[in-house]
């Protein structure tokens, strides 16, 4: 019997239902992925402090287990809903959707997504996202672009984290901008530290632009 | 190993054609992974063993038939076939092309009994 049904087809739908539930609070969302420890968390809890006050916030944390990374963005007064993904390797559609019944996305704000620390498996389950966000950290090595290429090859923003560490490597990030050339030549850089604050500005001006983009 | 969502998905897939035929088990499942598609066939076929026992679809015979991938050249204006994310466009060096065709994954046929 003739079939003809896209395995993410179901995956699919509810992300355009999340994107509809999104726009219509014009809430800008941002999917945040990288390799476990780049610094998505603390990068977070850092532009949250910026942002505070002027900007409506919430987070969304996925993790296989532990709420530690939603306590640590609570911590900043920014409200956070942890998923656990128990064995699965990244968040997909409905489970972002099913975050939306516990906290609301902030109306004319923004969502942040801190997917599963995984370079691979993130890539493949549009959540219904505004921008899709790669952060690659200097002590990763230049090549993960190459590596990696379906998660870089959906980047809007590649950030380049933990630059202050650049002075002890040998880092070379015009090799890392070569790769990603090859594979998304589309994608914006920014090199920050959330450890120094460097680059916060240029991170922090990116986002208002996504923010008038969808107003 | 995202493969394991997306068989659960051709698991889905499967047992519901069956039943709304009223088939008692799936034995072939027939699908077309584009050459972009993020996913392993084989990490797939594995992952369907095992979300596949305990349903319709137990023990059926997964069939994968690959499709290539095609790209459209912006500078060109041309379709062109691409084999992985880094490639460039054979006509002018560049790499500003879309995909259009090669990141499906699909299940396109059933088998039931
Ligand atoms: N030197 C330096 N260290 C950083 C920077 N950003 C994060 N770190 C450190 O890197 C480690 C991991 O940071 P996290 O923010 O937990 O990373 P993550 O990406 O959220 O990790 P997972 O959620 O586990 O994937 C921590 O020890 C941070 O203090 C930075 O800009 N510079
Ligand atoms: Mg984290
Ligand atoms: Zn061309």
């Amino acid at each position: 019997m003739q079939v003809e049904q896209d395995l993410l087809a179901k995956n699919d739908r509810i992300a355009a239902v999340n994107r509809a539930r999104l726009d219509a609070t014009h809430t800008l969302a941002v999917n945040l992925m990288s390799s476990p420890g780049s610094g998505k968390t603390t990068l977070l809890c850092r532009t949250l402090e910026l942002l505070k006050g002027q900007t409506p916030l919430a987070v969304v944390e996925g993790d296989q287990q532990t709420s530690f990374d939603a306590d640590r963005i609570r911590a900043t007064g920014v409200p956070a809903h942890q998923v656990n993904t128990g064995a699965v390797c990244h968040l997909d559609a409905s489970m972002l959707l099913g975050s939306f019944e516990l906290q609301a996305p902030p109306e004319g704000g923004i969502l942040f997504i801190e997917n599963v620390g995984n370079l691979v498996c993130p890539a493949g389950f549009d959540l219904g996202e505004h921008k899709k966000v790669v952060v690659v950290s200097v002590t990763e090595g230049e090549d993960k672009p190459l590596k990696y290429p379906y998660m870089f090859a959906k980047a809007d923003l590649v950030l380049v984290n933990k630059v202050d560490l650049l002075p002890h490597l040998d880092f070379d990030l015009e090799r890392l901008m070569g790769y990603l050339a090859q594979i998304r030549p589309e994608a914006t850089v920014l090199k920050v530290s959330a450890r120094s604050g460097e680059g916060m500005e240029s991170w922090l001006a990116w986002l208002g632009e996504a923010r008038s983009a969808i107003a | 190993m995202h493969e394991l969502s997306l068989a659960q998905s051709i698991v889905e897939i499967a047992t519901s054609h069956a039943r709304a035929e009223g088939s008692g088990r799936v034995t072939k499942v027939f699908l077309k992974i584009g050459a972009l598609a993020h996913v392993d066939p084989g990490a797939l076929t594995f992952a369907f063993d095992a979300v596949s026992a305990g349903t319709l679809a137990e023990g059926a015979e997964v069939i994968i038939e690959r499709g290539a991938a095609k790209a459209f050249c912006v500078p060109c204006g041309l379709t062109i076939e691409v084999a992985t994310h880094a490639d460039v466009c054979p006509h002018c060096g560049v790499h500003q092309w879309m995909l259009t065709e090669g990141d499906e994954m699909r299940v396109t046929e059933l088998e039931v009994e």
